[in-house]
């Protein structure tokens, strides 16, 4: 109930190791945000049907909310927070900035994750691969669009191309 | 000082957010990110009874529990509140009768949420069951027992009948008489952030609420109301809100629960709700019965319309009473109807509260007139686009209940997706299972009025010019993920001439900025624009008077750009913006300004005349493409186009953003989205969860061609009227007249589901009529109508008295 | 936030282990692979076991291995494994139906064993612990009735797997290890058409591996309906299996043997052998498609415990046996 006593873990999180204490009842996403105060892993329904709490476990995206913080002993555990480096935003991060592939922002972590893992398997998705793979994270705000094309524009960019948002992505058809 | 639209440097770009950084890196602190040392945790119990009277309820064990700190009920928190002055008809905590299931009953604060999720079972609540009603024909048929004991007649809390000229008499002068049914499920906001709050009670007296709401200005009213503290005592701050759609912007039970708990225990208090939570507090879309009538001449000219309106309002007020107006206000800003008769009701039921909705209380009667519309035009043989052009009504022209229609777009938008869809070659001409369906519509941009009456302004900002050359924008408005954050700061970049980003932005804390109403009927970029504009337009005024003396250049030949002021004879002659800061300040003082923004009083003098009335009118039209399989019902979307008159892009990126957003939230309205109930256990909700309400995911949304047409507004900032909801309004309809010209069956209802479809499909197979809707309005006490002369016979504005034969 | 009860949590590293802490743990103990099921069912207090012991552990039950006559695939290999692994490639039905389970996050956590165990559904039951007690919970927990349907003495929840109709449909054989050694059933008698005990298996069995027949001279697919492209659990999933006759030259190919099975529609994977026997010694024309679909319809009772109306749910019935056999005959040709 909270009381009872803490266990205590060992694991890499956004490449550093991590030692933690917490009730070993607890979800890595609670752990994340409670534990580590890593609060950019976020929830919208704690029973995986909304994706909104996707992590990297091992590079695999997976839902925090339905893995039990205890079996994370030992592995790698990426969030929203590692994905910039020294000062730089990853590319997925510029273009879901200049895009407006966040609005509320509140499912953007899950998206960004669930979309750098895709871009590390597959450096050239097709609209539709990148439908499918963000099948399971739900936004309310976007309508999806803006996000593909961030994708699409990051993903480009990860190959090297100089590539530049439409005019009609931004001004209309 | 007089700026052509060609210098303009920021306001129609395409720019980042000036949140978007602290969105993608996940910094961002949203209410359930906030935590404090010693902070307890909050769980509400819930009412298991759709309407029962509370007998007793025993906290004894709850608050015997270890970790347990304070257990509250009812009859600690006894003063009502609630959104509008109208129906002040909630309590945190039911006192002494619950009206749905989900209905608060005790709320308990614990060192751990298990601890306080365990407390709740140790509450015992003994119930008097009482007869619960489940839909709004329940509740007209049932004036007993009545679920509040204030309210119209019975269980209806609300009845209008309000008429502008003798419309019974237009509608006889029509070529045509059509009269129609059609029914609105109720759904809801369902924002990715599940509702959360802390409270903070220091023992100096002072209470302050960190909470992901879009009203903290109303939500500061409340807890000073039912708390019975000095409201400058109180301080409340709306984290930036993870999605709200309409939402976040009633008080809420939950808000004053924590903030009475951190006053008991004098520690803070967090309370997040669950997903099945979020479905209670609800103040979604209303389900909504709509009949209605019109007349229409062979040209297409409309010559009367009687619209009848019936919501199922669920258990409380919440802002219902304007929704009931909203299903009758907006009919007539985009075709011309010279005579209007207008009847609507509300009623309780034993469901979760509904309110206001992206759109609020507007898609309901557009789908119902959208629909209609197309049927009438194939009555008349006429193309539907066709009949929607020669009917529109006039910009700047005041309509039969006394709107006035500024600058009006509509025919450019009907125009540009009828071109970009083909619409020509396609209507009624694509294979059987494939259509395509047009549908208009129109929203304010911004309320007339205010929720509570004052002579205040709607909003206001604060500006404060640093030496730095930084400036800093002080506004109470609530950024929910639309923008309005960079709104004020674009807004202000451009008048001062400085980089957005050289701008911060503090909003939504009532200690801090000044009013600002909230993030709720499309009005914070026309409202808070406006203020930041006024606000800006002075800071320049004052800068300019000083950099003008230092450089010796007439005040008017002055320009604000690229961080400099200089002579805009000769742009060598100028100094930083630091510069011209610094000079203001040394020579006058710290500078800072003020706006305000007030909308301009409405021309309706009757009573019901204060929902309608706004400063601009955003229009847009829209085409929706189908695919009906005729084996199974299910309907797919591939395109939708659809053109927004949104006046004058601030940002052309956010506009389109939340274009594609309302299409989206659109398109599961249309074809899935549903609050759906049970009633043959309890009246309780269907599907509490985010699996069983089905929100659209990547694979049903459609692609989206978005045309911005620009009508500018006078009254709106650089002319910008609103987009964050009228574009929601004719993605149901366009879909429901597709569906139509795809396989020849109108389904007259929302959501359009595969059982509906195939069940319409079959009757027409059967050779009966294809259509699945509502077959019958109920009988209503409907009052005497308040009847108001139109403008064109004469009218002021007032009702006449009513005279009783 | 939903958050799990306190429970003990044990990482077993092999089969003597797990089925050892089992035994000590009782009737409180439950396995756990992905968790993908249990964990939900756990935060909304339908199933409460104070110890869980994880099978992730076992690296046994990860493996797969060709044999003469077929493939055998550990339990614990994850959806994603079975829609992409190359070994998967010959069994296209048993990775399409694992490619259309919920979403692509939710199928890199959760595995076939759990799939094929998976907790019947109802959306009576599958509900918080407050919102059961608004209806007066029912028999599967807590309660005495069942709100399906009042007057029935037994529990109507859903089988509700994807992968589970295949297996069922293609003849795959599972392979159990208990605390009385191991054990083998096929698919069809691992399932019981009751809401509660829906599983043969006995609950300190462990499900160790499934037996995928030899590829040849059969084809089989799945076809799912549900209102959403992901997320959303079948409200009816056809498998349909069909074994060509051999050496039929130029004459139209016609079936040696057929099996037809749904998922969605009753408490377990429910083969119609009415279907089957429609289909036997004919070739798949548009007639004998038309036979097999309408003989699958009769037998197909939903009941009002699922997303969608029942009655429309039944009628999809015709039509999907009816797409799914056209699809074979189209591959076949
Ligand atoms: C939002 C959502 C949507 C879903 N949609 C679908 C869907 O569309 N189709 C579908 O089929 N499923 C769906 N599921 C259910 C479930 O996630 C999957 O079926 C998944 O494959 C279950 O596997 P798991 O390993 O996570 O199971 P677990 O939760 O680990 O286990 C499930 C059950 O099986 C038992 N068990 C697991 N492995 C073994 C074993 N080796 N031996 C003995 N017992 C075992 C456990 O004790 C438990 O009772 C959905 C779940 C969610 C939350
Ligand atoms: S079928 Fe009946 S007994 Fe079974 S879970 Fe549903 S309501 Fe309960
Ligand atoms: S919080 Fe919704 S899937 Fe995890
Ligand atoms: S940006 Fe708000 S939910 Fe996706």
């Amino acid at each position: 109930m909270g009381n009872e006593s803490k266990a205590m873990i060992a694991f890499t999180v956004n490449g550093e190791s991590a030692e933690v204490a917490f009730a070993p009842h607890k979800m890595l996403l609670e752990v994340l945000r409670e534990d580590l105060g890593l609060t950019g892993t976020k929830h919208g329904c704690e029973l995986g049907e909304c994706g909104t709490c996707t992590v990297l476990l091992d590079g695999t995206p997976v839902l925090s909310c339905l893995v039990l913080g205890l079996a994370c002993a030992g592995h790698d555990v990426g969030t929203v927070e590692g994905m910039a480096s020294a000062g730089k935003l990853h590319p997925l991060q510029e273009t879901f900035a200049d895009l407006g592939a966040a609005q509320c922002g509140y499912c953007t972590p899950a998206f960004l994750l669930t979309a750098q893992a895709l871009l590390a398997g597959n450096p050239q998705p097709t609209r539709d691969e990148i439908k499918d793979a963000l099948a399971g994270n739900l936004c309310r705000c976007t309508g999806y669009i803006k996000i593909y094309e961030a994708v699409e524009l990051a993903a480009a960019r990860m190959r090297g191309e100089s590539a530049e948002p439409t005019r009609e992505s931004l001004y209309g058809a | 000082m007089a700026r052509k639209p060609s210098d303009r440097r920021i306001i129609g770009t395409a720019l980042r957010k000036i949140d978007a950084v602290a969105k993608v890196t996940g910094t961002t602190r949203f209410a359930d990110d906030l935590a404090f040392p010693r902070m307890l945790y909050c769980k509400l119990l819930r009412a298991t009874h759709p309407h029962a009277r509370v007998v007793s309820i025993d906290a004894s064990a709850a608050r015997a529990l270890d970790g347990v700190q304070a257990v509250l009920t009812g009859k600690d928190l006894p003063i009502p509140f609630g959104i509008l002055p109208v129906s002040q008809d909630e309590h945190a905590l039911c006192v002494d009768k619950v009206r749905f299931i989900g209905d608060p009953v005790a709320a308990v604060a614990a060192t751990s949420e298990e601890t306080a999720t365990a407390a709740l079972d140790r509450i015992t609540v003994a119930y008097e069951p009482l007869r619960s009603f489940d839909s709004a024909e329940a509740a007209v048929a049932n004036p007993e027992p009545r679920i509040h004991d204030y309210g119209d007649s019975g269980n209806l809390h609300k009845l209008i009948d309000l008429e502008f000229g003798d419309a019974a008499a237009g509608i006889a002068e029509g070529d045509v008489v059509r009269e129609d049914l059609f029914f609105f499920e109720g759904n809801t906001h369902l924002p990715m952030e599940q509702h959360a709050a802390v409270a903070v009670w220091s023992p100096d007296g002072k209470l302050t609420l960190w909470s992901s709401t879009q009203t903290p200005h109303y939500v500061h009213r409340a807890l000073a109301k039912v708390l019975e503290l000095p409201p400058a005592r109180v301080r409340v701050i709306a984290t930036p809100n993870g999605g709200g759609f309409g939402g976040k912007s009633d008080p809420f039970n939950h808000e004053i629960a924590v903030a009475k708990l951190a006053m008991l225990t004098g520690r803070p208090v967090k309370i997040t709700l669950t997903r099945e939570e979020v479905f209670y507090c609800h103040r979604g879309r209303h389900p909504t019965l709509m009949w209605v009538r019109t007349g229409v001449k062979k040209s297409g000219a409309i010559t009367g319309m009687h619209f009848r309106s019936l919501l199922d309002g669920g258990a409380y007020g919440s802002y219902g009473v304007a929704s009931t107006y909203y299903t009758g206000a907006l009919q007539t800003v985009t075709y011309n109807i010279p005579r209007y008769h207008f009847q609507g009701a509300r009623a309780f039921t034993n469901k979760a509260p509904c309110g206001p909705k992206r759109g609020h209380g507007t898609p309901q009667p557009r789908f119902a007139l959208e629909v209609h519309v197309d049927k009438i035009a194939e009555q008349l043989g006429l193309d539907p686009a066709e009949l929607r052009l020669r009917t529109l009504v006039p910009p700047n022209s005041l309509t039969a209940n006394y709107l006035r229609v500024g600058s009006m777009g509509l025919g450019r938008c009907i125009e540009k997706v009828i071109a970009g869809s083909e619409w020509k070659k396609r209507f009624r001409q694509l294979p059987e299972g494939r259509g395509v369906g047009l549908a208009c519509s129109s929203y304010i941009s911004g309320a007339g009025l205010p929720i509570y009456w004052n002579n205040m302004p709607h909003s206001g900002v604060q500006l404060k010019c640093d030496r730095s050359g930084g400036v800093t924008v002080f506004c109470g408005s609530t950024d929910i993920g639309q923008g309005s954050d960079s709104i004020l700061a674009y807004i202000v970049a451009e008048i001062l001439g400085i980089d957005p980003f050289d701008i911060a932005v503090v909003t939504a804390d009532t200690d801090l900025t000044p009013v600002d109403l909230g993030s709720y009927s499309s009005r914070v970029t026309l409202m808070s624009g406006n203020a930041a504009l006024q606000a800006a337009e002075r800071a320049r005024q004052i800068l300019a008077v000083h950099a003008a003396k230092q450089l010796e250049v007439p005040v008017d030949r002055l320009q604000f750009a690229d961080g400099r002021v200089f002579d805009g004879n000769d742009s060598k002659r100028g100094m930083s913006f630091a510069d011209a800061v610094q000079a203001a300040e040394a020579a006058a003082g710290t500078v800072g300004t003020v706006g305000s923004y007030t909308p301009p009083r409405s021309a309706g003098r009757y009573r019901g005349a204060g929902v309608g009335p706004s400063p601009a009118y955003s229009y847009s039209a829209c085409v929706a493409e189908v695919d009906v399989d005729p084996e199974t019902g299910i309907v797919r979307v591939p395109t939708i186009w659809i053109a927004h008159d949104v006046g004058r892009s601030i940002n052309a990126a956010t506009v389109i953003g939340q274009v594609e957003g309302s299409i989206y939230m659109g398109l599961g309205e249309a074809l899935m989205e549903e609050m759906a109930y049970r009633g043959n256990r309890n009246v309780v909700h269907k599907i509490p969860s985010l699996l069983e309400y089905k929100s659209p995911t990547t694979l049903e949304m459609c692609d989206v061609i978005t045309y911005l047409v620009e009508d500018p507004d006078p009254n709106g900032p650089f002319g910008a009227k609103e987009v964050g909801q009228g574009p929601l309004l004719p993605v149901m309809p366009a879909v429901a007249n597709a569906v139509y010209d795809a396989v020849g069956v109108r389904i007259d209802e929302v959501p359009i589901t595969p059982e509906k479809v195939l069940k319409a499909l079959r009757r027409k197979a059967k050779g009966e009529a294809g259509r699945v809707g509502p077959e019958s309005f109920p009988d209503i006490p409907w009052p005497e109508p308040t009847r108001v002369p139109t403008p064109w016979e004469g009218g002021d504005g007032k009702a006449v008295e009513q005279v009783r034969a | 936030m939903l958050r799990l009860p306190s429970f003990r949590y044990l990482q077993p590293a092999s089969l003597t282990e797990a089925l050892r802490m089992k035994r000590d743990a009782g009737p409180d103990g439950m396995f756990v692979a992905g968790g993908t099921d249990l964990y939900p069912n756990m935060k909304r207090r339908h199933q409460e076991p104070r110890t869980v012991i994880s099978l992730m552990g076992i690296s046994d039950l990860r493996a797969t291995e060709g044999r003469k006559d077929g493939t055998t695939v550990g339990s614990c290999l994850t959806l994603r494994d079975l829609s992409v692994l190359p070994a998967f490639r010959p069994y296209a039905a048993v990775a399409t139906a694992a490619r259309l389970v919920s979403t692509p996050l939710l199928r890199n956590m959760g595995t076939l064993g759990g799939n094929l165990c998976l907790d019947t559904r109802c959306n009576y039951y599958n509900q918080s612990y407050e919102w059961r007690k608004s209806i007066d919970f029912c028999m599967k927990k807590d309660g005495k009735i069942c709100w399906v349907a009042p007057s029935s003495p037994r529990c109507w929840a859903v089988s509700s797997s994807d992968v589970a109709p295949v297996m069922v449909a293609i003849g795959a054989e599972y392979g159990l290890i208990g605390p009385h050694g191991e054990r083998v059933v096929p698919a069809a008698r691992f399932y019981n058409n009751d809401g509660i005990n829906y599983l043969t298996k006995q609950t300190d069995e462990i499900l160790v591996e499934v037996r995928l027949p030899a590829s040849n001279g059969w084809d089989a697919v799945y076809h799912k309906l549900r209102r959403r492209g992901s997320f959303d659990f079948p409200v009816l999933g056809v498998a349909a299996w069909i074994n060509w006759q051999s050496g039929a030259g130029s004459r139209e190919p016609l079936v040696n043997d057929a099996r037809i099975v749904l998922g969605g529609v009753a408490s377990y994977p429910q083969e119609i052998a009415e279907a089957a026997a429609a289909l036997r010694g004919k070739p798949l024309s548009d007639e004998t498609i038309a036979a097999a679909a309408e003989a699958a319809y009769r037998p197909s009772k939903p009941m009002d415990n699922t997303d969608f109306d029942l009655s429309w749910r039944k009628q999809m019935t015709r039509v999907y046996v009816k797409r799914a056999l056209e699809e074979l005959r189209a591959r076949h040709t």
